[in-house]
């Protein structure tokens, strides 16, 4: 029984478990207020977990509380050891267990939402952990961010770049940025985000379903793709 | 109802109550040799309380000295033991042995005091064993290694303290166990139990923690 | 003998969560009570001698006992299923020897995230045995001696690993928190193998259960205690 357990959360086989959904990015590019934003829209259409790696104050739990729509203790926080980058990717322990957790718990969850801890450029997530990830920069950076690339830019599934609103004060050109962005992740998509006008995100939470329902499909049908991937 | 009472100098029982006795030294000691043995039973479904007249100095000698108390406590029965410190002269070598057994509903409060060293001498060196079990099971094993240079001092072991200290609640868990103050922890076990763990600068100090946790473990009964 | 495997045991990058555990070094530094190398030397060295010791020795047990399973004829029942005289017993052991709450929670995560790895690097029936027999998830050195076995490790290297597990976890966490020069700290630590070589060999020394080491550092557990309520915090334990 108990190997059977393990094997459904640690195989990637995609039956009986939730998609798991990493968001990812550096410090104060909006992950935690994207992921606010998604429990909020996809809350009453998704049964939903977050599991947080970021340093989890009070303060962070009202704000996700604040968010509305999920029970607090569908929210659980891991401490990573200064290491943020570490247990999202080289030691995905602790986040597999939180994960595995509130399924047990809450289960059967649609999506898990595993929330990074702020790092830099170079954070990815495991495969082992996120089925799919999105990483979120934000135009304060400077519009060369995207040019850069980095890991997060060019391999996450969908790219979110935020606060569009700030660019015309930062002197950083979307354009510019979309068009880096387009060249260095080879027609992954990108979408720009200004959570603090547009709090329900609509177009991150419409790819969001689009990938939970490719999951779902994938379940039921279990010879198939499992969701479409758009790298090797 | 006290069946038997029997002892030897240097210690001596004395019937202080219905159903509590006191330990009296009536030499000095134990000093470096000696081995000392108390063996208490308390029979199911009595009440016994043993207390101590004054702290015990450890004091050096030829060798090792070694004191060895087993308690068996039957079922629904109570012990309180609660004996005045033990003092680790400098230079002594000292063993103590606790071996408790509780059967049932037994209901037991433990307690141990031990001063690292007269007033500004250098500790002696002491190793304390504490195994206790319930209804067969393991319920607390410790074992507290004073004057070993490689745990003396360190801010993971005693820190500066002068002295440490614990009372083992068995039989009884708190509903909900206070924050750690300083100096001091109320402990849950795995068990039916609880440890209140205190270090202490001065002896005063540690007896005024440990009765602090015992307050907030058991309001009203301490 | 010393195996190849142990390498792999007690490497900081076998991925079984062990990064997110301080060992109570973070609170200590809280506290004011690790400053600097010296003070963590003193700190890692009564570790050693006290938790670094207990666990060292339940490490060793729980790898004696998985060989033993091991032994048995072939196609045999799992005698550990049924928890007599096996993991359940040796858990509770562990459990006597750790006085606060919040260093079982800790041990026990420990021991969960170990297990969940080490059942697809080296899988084995006494892992399987072990995760059926205490399915909350055995102390952290019952499942590393455990894994030592299924790894090919005899019982001083299961005993190695657990007791450098305990000294490694601290002194990385004083380097991340205070920013320590990581060659000092890494001389601190060269300057306890003498220490680790000691506390091995007495952790191997056979004796029942019963009578394994328990030595208590009541300041760790103090430790431990403060920091679950402490509402900022950046490590596990």
């Amino acid at each position: 029984m108990s190997a059977n357990h393990d094997d459904r959360h640690d195989s990637p086989d995609p039956h009986g478990r939730a998609l798991r959904l990493g968001i990812g990015g550096p410090v104060g590019s909006g992950k935690t207020a994207l992921v606010a934003a998604l429990c909020r829209t996809l809350g009453p259409v998704l049964r939903l977990g977050v599991v947080t790696n970021d340093i989890y104050t009070t303060e962070d739990a009202d704000f996700l509380r604040r968010a509305g729509v999920l029970d607090p203790e569908r929210i659980v926080a891991i401490q990573t050891g200064c290491c943020p980058h570490t247990a999202i990717r080289d030691d995905i322990a602790a986040n597999l267990d939180a994960v595995e957790s509130l399924e047990e718990r809450f289960g059967p969850l649609d999506l898990v939402i595993v929330e990074s801890g702020g790092d830099n450029l170079t954070a990815t997530f495991s495969r082992g952990l996120a089925d799919q990830q999105i990483f979120v920069l934000d135009v304060s950076g400077g519009d060369k961010v995207p040019r850069k690339g980095g890991p997060g830019v060019t391999t996450a599934d969908l790219l979110v770049v935020n606060k569009t609103d700030l660019a015309k004060h930062v002197g950083a050109d979307l354009t510019v940025m979309s068009r880096d962005a387009a060249a260095v992740r080879e027609g992954k998509p990108v979408l720009f985000t200004s959570i603090r006008e547009v709090p329900e995100v609509y177009a991150v939470a419409e790819w969001v379903i689009g990938v939970v329902e490719a999951w779902a499909h994938a379940k039921r049908h279990p010879h198939g793709r499992a969701v479409p991937t758009t790298n090797a | 109802m006290l069946r038997s009472l029997r002892s030897d100098p240097p210690l001596t029982l004395r019937q202080t109550g219905p159903g509590r006795v006191h330990l009296v030294s009536t030499a000095a000691g134990p000093l470096g040799g000696d081995r000392l043995e108390l063996r208490v039973d308390v029979a199911p479904g009595t009440t016994l309380e043993l207390a101590s007249v004054a702290s015990t100095l450890v004091l050096p000698g030829q060798g090792e000295s070694v004191t060895l108390v087993e308690a068996w406590v039957g079922a629904g029965a109570t012990l309180r033991y609660a004996p005045e410190p033990v003092v680790l002269a400098a230079g002594c070598a000292h063993r103590m042995v606790v071996r408790l057994v509780m059967e049932d509903g037994a209901s037991v409060s433990w307690r141990e005091e031990i001063v690292f060293g007269r007033h500004g001498e250098r500790s002696g060196a002491c190793r304390s064993r504490f195994d206790a079990t319930y209804v067969g099971a393991p319920l607390l094993r410790q074992e507290y290694v004073i004057g070993d240079p490689a745990s003396d001092a360190s801010p993971a072991v005693f820190g500066d303290a002068r002295c440490a200290g614990s009372v083992l609640v068995a039989g009884h868990t708190p509903a909900s166990p206070p924050a750690p103050a300083e100096g001091c922890a109320v402990l849950p076990l795995a068990g039916p139990g609880t440890l209140i763990s205190a270090v202490a600068p001065d002896t005063a100090t540690l007896r005024h923690r440990l009765t602090w946790g015992e307050r907030h473990l058991r309001p009203g009964d301490v | 003998m010393t195996s190849a495997a142990l390498l792999l045991l007690a490497d900081s990058r076998l991925p079984a969560g062990g990064h997110g555990h301080s060992g109570g070094a973070e609170q200590a530094v809280r506290v004011g009570a690790i400053t600097g190398p010296e003070d963590l030397a003193r700190f890692l060295q009564g570790r050693l001698a006290t938790t670094g010791l207990v666990t060292a020795a339940l490490a060793a047990a729980a790898r004696d006992l998985a060989s033993t399973h091991r032994a048995g004829a072939p196609g045999a029942p799992e005698p550990a299923l049924d928890g007599r005289g096996g993991w359940r017993e040796l858990d509770a052991e562990a459990d006597a020897r750790t006085a606060s709450p919040a260093q079982r929670g800790a041990a026990r995560t420990q021991g969960r995230l170990l297990l969940r790895s080490a059942r697809r690097i080296w899988p084995s029936a006494a892992l399987d045995a072990l995760a059926a027999a205490v399915p909350e998830g055995a102390h952290h050195p019952v499942v590393l001696g455990v894994v030592a076995e299924a790894a090919g490790c005899g019982s001083r290297d299961a005993a190695l690993a657990a007791a450098y597990t305990t000294i490694t976890g601290p002194a990385t966490a004083a380097v991340r928190l205070l920013g320590l020069d990581p060659v000092v700290v890494h001389r601190v630590l060269a300057g306890l193998v003498p220490d680790l070589e000691g506390v091995a060999d007495a952790a191997c020394v056979p004796l029942a259960w019963e009578e394994l080491p328990a030595h208590a550092a009541p300041v760790l557990d103090l430790l431990a205690e403060q920091h679950l309520r402490t509402e900022v915090r950046l490590f596990v334990s």
